[in-house]
Parts: structure tokens; C-alpha cells; sequence
């Protein structure tokens, strides 16, 4: 790469992939939106506000830690964790609810909507309304609501009204659907804080800006800690705010390969999972082009995972062009893989991983022994696994 | 001249509003649809918008969403809906078809492939939701070759750039979407519709037709008193609704239904 990599353009495009694929009634709004976050972006007093929030009310930067136990156990590349998973409301999905809620009250509106498959990004979307003073109501799938119990009497408890969504596939998607139902109905008052880089242009490009602090503190912090660059950085990609966030800052050094790791449930060839860019087709959803999981009728196939968090039948579309560019490398991990992640770094480091995370620590256990001791890793610890101890518990056949 | 031009001049030459029935293709079984489309043309209707089922309906409500619920269980698909198209063009060569519905199905059959099957199956016009004119610069030409009238959306908050952009570019009609919100959603405003009608008909010369909220024949005739044709969807798919085990009488109430639109738009 001659060129520095600068996308989208200006109306939202990655290559093929992006856009504003929405129905009129949303065109002003996201065009209203768009203007607010190319002015505030690089006004001194918003970025101001949003890194004292980051400091002090995040706890960042999120520390990378080298985890010396786990990477001699496998005997290869040099493994450092980025603990996002330390972030207030444990997961990197609050760096972008502050940086949009902050956006919110500049821009005037009162009342905060999102989507949610895990809970993790409605958890901190309730965290960040619950202390500026605004309504804030989360949509999520009743599947969702069912395996994430906790997350909805988080959201509850930092009144929030949660609304579980009855229709489709009651998983994240309709939750996504339901959510742009209600803004189409409400653009008056109301502000939509997507919780990945998808949905219609300025969103995959502004929830990138606001995630890319992970990948700019690894980058900082590996030199200063190794005294170079890693050579490869893993991390999860449901819709792939983590993954984006973690790889922006390095699309330019050409040394450092990236994967992302889908979620391949079953198994890929058994048709059950959540991998559009290993196994998917471009196509278009929720506002933008981009990979998908569709058949042949453009109908949208129900998507199978272990982790609510990846449970997606899209990615951002900025990933689909990274894909096809050959920038990063997209994998996939099935659900017995991703456990296997998740008791490695539990057993060896003492750090219980999210479920969607524990996809990117699977595959660090198939990439790492292939690597030198010399070499490093950095992999995204995109979330804690607290949430997920009724899940384990009850695939281990315990009552908690 | 199109199907969707010709009808429009001439309604306006006898100084009549355009009745446009929308019902989702294969809702509540395949066999329902053609006959039904027959029907509403008998029932008084001049264009019939036929949904293209679609698995994530983002900007419909309950009942619309359910509609393509059904249909989706019965594996109906935008092939399908083209091979209903083209069943009701072996008996009707008059009455403009308007497929409604979401890109991706288009998309996933690629533009051009679509563009030869409708135009093959006798498709008029398209009218996708999440469409806007800022992004059909791939598809609009090739339908417009072919024949086909790219139906744009316009909302309240459409302002006059974005109606002029619609002319440009768009043809057949333009479709008001008279409330901010989804299909079958609340009541419509009349004086904010009529508001706005007079600012969109001040930078296009297309027929107007006017959708949400049309519930009844009193509602039909307000919103024909204000544009050029009145689009009813979600009134009349409660009716299939109602009668989900008795399709025969959901037909017969739709009748009904678009037979006093039309009286009371022609009184």
C-alpha cells in the first residue's frame, strides 16, 4: 500500500460497500447527524469532554497485558491481551456510546434509542443515558432477552425501558429493525446510538472513530512495551466494532497481518452460523452494502451462535471491503472452538472472557503456536464473561 | 408511454384520482393473489402495488410485517412474485403493477437479471423503500431501458432539493408518505399533508400518490381531494388478517373496502 488508506468518501462508501441505503423519512436525520459529527470531531471542546470521559469515567487507557502463562503454555508468538474487558460496563462497547450520547446532547435531542444482541452495547447505552438525563429506550430480540437476563436487569436498573422485540428471528437483527422503526416514528426528539460500525453512512465510519482509541492505545503501548510494532492482531467481528477499532490504526503498517474471527456456530458447512464474509454474499441491510448471510431470494438466513454478541447475519460494511482489498484476513471459529478459548484464558491467565471474545482467543490458540517466540500478538479482550455465567453454567448441567 | 403515464393522463383527463391497492404477494396463500389483483381492479382500483415479501420489513408496521411473515413461511420470494406478475398480465394488459418492497432482494438477483424478468413479466414500476435517489445510480437506467418507472419515497421531512432530485431521476408517480412513522401507523394530518403537496407540486410535474394512514372511505376521499391517488395498505391486509381461515371472505371484504374508497372518491 503506496497510498495512506482513507475511506469511506464522502457520502459513505467503501468501495462497493456502504452508503445510505434508507427510507426517506431517515434522510434528513442521518444527514443531520452526519453534519453534527464532522463538526464535532475535530472541535477541540467536544473531543475535550469525550477524552475526560474516557479517562476518568471509562478508566482508559485499558491496559495491554502480556500474557506471559498463556503464551509459553502454547509455545509460540508472545500473546498481549487488550483488556476492554476493564472498561466501565465491561466491554469497548462504551467507548462509542459516550463518544454518540455526548454527540446527542450537543445536537439537542432528549431521547436516546439501540439495538442490542448481548446487552453489552444496550448496558452502555443505559449506563451513559442514566448520567446525562436521558430516556433511553433499548430494543432486543426476545431470544436476547431470555439468554441474557442480567444484562436486562442492568438495563433496568439504570432506567432504562427494555423492549423485547416479537418479530422475525427475535435475535439482533430485528432488534436493529425494530430500533429503525421507532426512529423513523420519532426523528423529532430522538437519537439513534448504533452499537457497530453498520448501519447507514455516517454510522461504520463514526463508530470506527470512536472505537479506533483501542487500536491506538495498543499501538502506543506495544511499543512501549516491546519496542516494536505486533506482528498480527486478532479480534471477534460480529458486526465488528472491536475488530475495526483495533485494526484501524494499523491498515498502514504493512508488517502487521490482521484476522477477524467470525462466529461459525455449527460449523460453516452445516448452513448454522453467523460468518457473512467467510460464507456470505454482498447484499443489502440496515442502511448499507455489505456482506450478508442471504438466500436466493435475497431473503435474510437466521443466523446461529453461541454468542448473542456475533449473532448477526451482516458485518460493517468497511469490514467487507477489507476483506476484499486482502488487508485482513477473516476466519472462523465454531461454538466448541470458542470454548475451548474461553476455559484457555480462564484457566491460564485467571481473565474470564465474553463469550463473543472467547472467538478471538480460539483462534490465537490455532494461531500463536504457528508463530516465534519472538514474535507478538495482540488480541482485542473485547468483553468480560460475567454475563455469560448462566450460559456456562448450564451447558456444564449447573443450577446457579 | 408507460403503463403507469398513460394511466395517470388518463384519470386526469376524466378528473379522477388514481385508487392504488398495495397487498403482499402470496399473503395469506400463493393461489390468493392473482385472482385478488383481478378483483381489485373490478373493486375500482387503477394501479395495484404488489409487496415483495421481505424478512426484515425495517420501515413497516405490525401488520405489513406480519403479511410478509406469512408469505415467507410459504417460500415466497421476488421470482415468485414475478411469475404472479406475469399470470396477471395473461388477462390484463391495462391496470399498472408496482412491485413495493426492499433492495436486497433485487440486489441478490443482480439489477439486470431483475430488469429482464420484470420487464419479461410486465412489471411497471419499482418502488424500493431503501432506495433513495442517492444510491440508484447503478439500477435506474437499467429499468428506465427497459421500460420500468423508478417510484421514489417522500416524507414530511423531504425538503425541495430532494423533491427536485426525485424528479429528475424518478418517473411513473412519486409516493407521499404522509406521516413520519411506519405503514399503518396513527392518523394523517390533512393540513400538514396539504402543506406539503402544495411545496412538492411546485418542483415536479409527477402524479402524487398519498400513503399511510389511509384507513377508510372518508380518509380515501380527504386524501384524494389532495394528491393524484390514494394508496392503501396495511386496511386492507387486516382483512386478510381477520380471516386468515376463511380467505374467501377477507376477498370479500377487501371488495368492499375499495368499493367505497371509490365511490366516495368519485362522489
Amino acid at each position: 500500500m503506496t497510498e495512506k488508506y482513507n475511506m469511506p468518501d464522502e457520502r459513505g462508501h467503501f468501495g462497493p460497500y456502504g452508503g445510505m441505503f434508507v427510507a426517506e423519512t431517515l434522510m434528513e436525520p442521518i444527514q443531520e447527524l452526519n453534519a453534527a459529527y464532522q463538526r464535532y470531531m475535530i472541535d477541540p471542546d467536544f473531543i475535550a469532554e469525550l477524552d475526560a470521559d474516557l479517562q476518568h469515567y471509562v478508566g482508559r487507557p485499558s491496559p495491554l497485558y502480556h500474557a506471559q502463562r498463556w503464551s509459553k503454555n502454547l509455545g509460540g508468538a508472545q500473546i498481549y491481551l487488550k483488556r476492554e474487558d476493564l472498561n466501565h460496563t465491561g466491554a469497548h462497547k462504551i467507548n462509542n456510546t459516550i463518544g454518540q450520547a455526548l454527540l446527542a446532547k450537543r445536537m439537542g435531542k432528549t431521547r436516546i434509542i439501540a439495538e442490542t444482541g448481548a446487552g453489552q452495547h444496550g448496558v452502555a447505552t443505559a449506563t451513559i443515558a442514566a448520567r446525562l438525563g436521558l430516556e433511553c429506550v433499548v430494543y432486543m430480540g426476545a431470544v436476547d432477552v431470555q439468554r441474557q437476563k442480567l444484562n436486562v436487569y442492568r438495563m433496568q436498573l439504570l432506567g432504562a425501558k427494555v423492549v423485547a422485540v416479537e418479530s422475525g428471528s427475535k435475535t439482533l437483527k430485528d432488534a436493529l429493525n425494530e430500533a429503525l422503526r421507532d426512529w423513523v416514528t420519532n426523528v423529532d426528539n430522538t437519537f439513534y446510538i448504533i452499537g457497530t460500525v453498520a448501519g447507514p453512512h455516517p454510522y461504520p465510519a463514526m463508530v470506527r472513530d470512536f472505537q479506533t482509541i483501542i487500536g491506538r492505545e495498543a499501538k502506543e503501548q506495544c511499543i512501549a512495551q516491546a519496542g516494536r510494532l505486533p506482528d498480527a492482531l486478532v479480534a471477534c467481528v460480529g458486526g465488528g466494532s472491536n475488530a475495526i477499532g483495533l485494526f484501524h490504526p494499523f491498515i498502514d503498517d504493512e508488517g502487521v497481518k490482521m484476522y477477524g474471527v467470525e462466529a461459525a456456530g455449527d460449523g460453516v458447512e452445516t448452513g448454522r452460523h453467523s460468518a457473512p464474509l467467510c460464507a456470505g454474499r454482498p447484499g443489502v441491510l440496515h442502511g448499507n452494502r455489505t456482506y450478508l448471510m442471504a438466500d436466493d431470494d435475497g431473503e435474510i438466513i437466521e443466523t446461529h451462535s453461541i454468542s448473542a454478541g456475533l449473532d448477526y447475519p451482516g458485518v460493517g460494511p468497511e469490514h467487507s471491503w477489507l476483506k476484499d482489498i486482502g488487508r485482513v484476513e477473516y476466519v472462523n471459529i465454531t461454538d466448541t472452538e470458542a470454548l475451548e478459548g474461553f476455559y484457555a484464558l480462564t484457566q491460564m491467565e485467571g481473565i474470564i472472557p465474553a463469550l463473543e471474545s472467547s472467538h478471538a482467543m480460539a483462534y490465537t490458540l490455532k494461531l500463536a503456536p504457528t508463530m516465534s517466540k519472538d514474535q507478538i500478538i495482540i488480541v482485542n479482550l473485547s468483553g468480560r464473561g460475567d454475563k455469560d455465567m448462566h450460559t456456562m453454567a448450564e451447558r456444564e448441567g449447573i443450577e446457579i | 408511454m408507460s403503463r403507469l403515464a398513460a394511466k395517470f393522463e388518463q384519470l386526469k383527463a376524466n378528473n379522477r384520482k388514481a385508487l392504488i391497492p398495495f397487498i403482499t404477494a402470496g399473503d395469506p396463500n400463493p393461489e390468493f393473489t392473482v385472482p385478488m389483483m383481478h378483483e381489485m381492479v373490478k373493486a375500482g382500483a387503477d394501479v395495484i402495488e404488489l409487496g415483495v415479501p421481505f424478512s426484515d420489513p425495517m420501515a413497516d408496521g405490525p401488520v405489513i410485517q406480519r403479511a410478509s411473515e406469512r408469505a415467507l413461511e410459504l417460500h415466497m420470494g421476488l421470482r415468485k412474485v414475478l411469475d404472479m406478475v406475469a399470470e396477471f398480465r395473461k388477462t390484463d394488459n391495462d391496470i399498472p403493477v408496482v412491485l413495493m418492497g426492499y433492495l436486497n432482494p433485487i440486489e441478490i438477483m443482480g439489477y439486470e437479471v431483475f430488469a429482464d424478468k420484470a420487464q419479461q413479466a410486465g412489471v411497471d414500476g419499482v418502488l424500493t423503500v431503501d432506495l433513495p435517489p442517492e444510491e440508484s445510480e447503478d439500477c435506474i437506467d437499467l429499468f428506465k431501458d427497459r421500460g420500468i418507472d423508478q417510484i421514489f419515497l417522500l416524507a414530511p421531512n423531504s425538503n425541495a432539493e430532494r423533491v427536485k432530485k426525485m424528479d429528475a431521476i424518478g418517473s411513473g408517480y412519486i409516493y407521499y408518505v404522509s406521516l413520519k412513522g411506519v405503514t399503518g401507523a396513527g392518523h394523517l394530518n390533512t393540513d400538514d399533508v396539504k402543506e406539503k403537496l402544495a411545496m412538492i407540486k411546485e418542483h415536479t410535474s409527477l402524479p402524487i400518490g398519498i400513503g399511510f394512514g389511509v384507513k377508510d372511505a372518508k380518509t380515501a376521499k380527504t386524501v384524494a381531494d389532495i394528491g393524484d391517488g390514494v394508496v392503501v395498505g396495511s386496511a386492507l391486509i387486516s382483512k386478510i388478517e381477520a380471516n386468515l381461515d376463511n380467505p374467501e371472505q377477507a376477498k370479500q371484504e377487501i371488495i368492499e373496502l375499495l368499493q367505497s374508497m371509490r365511490n366516495a372518491m368519485d362522489s
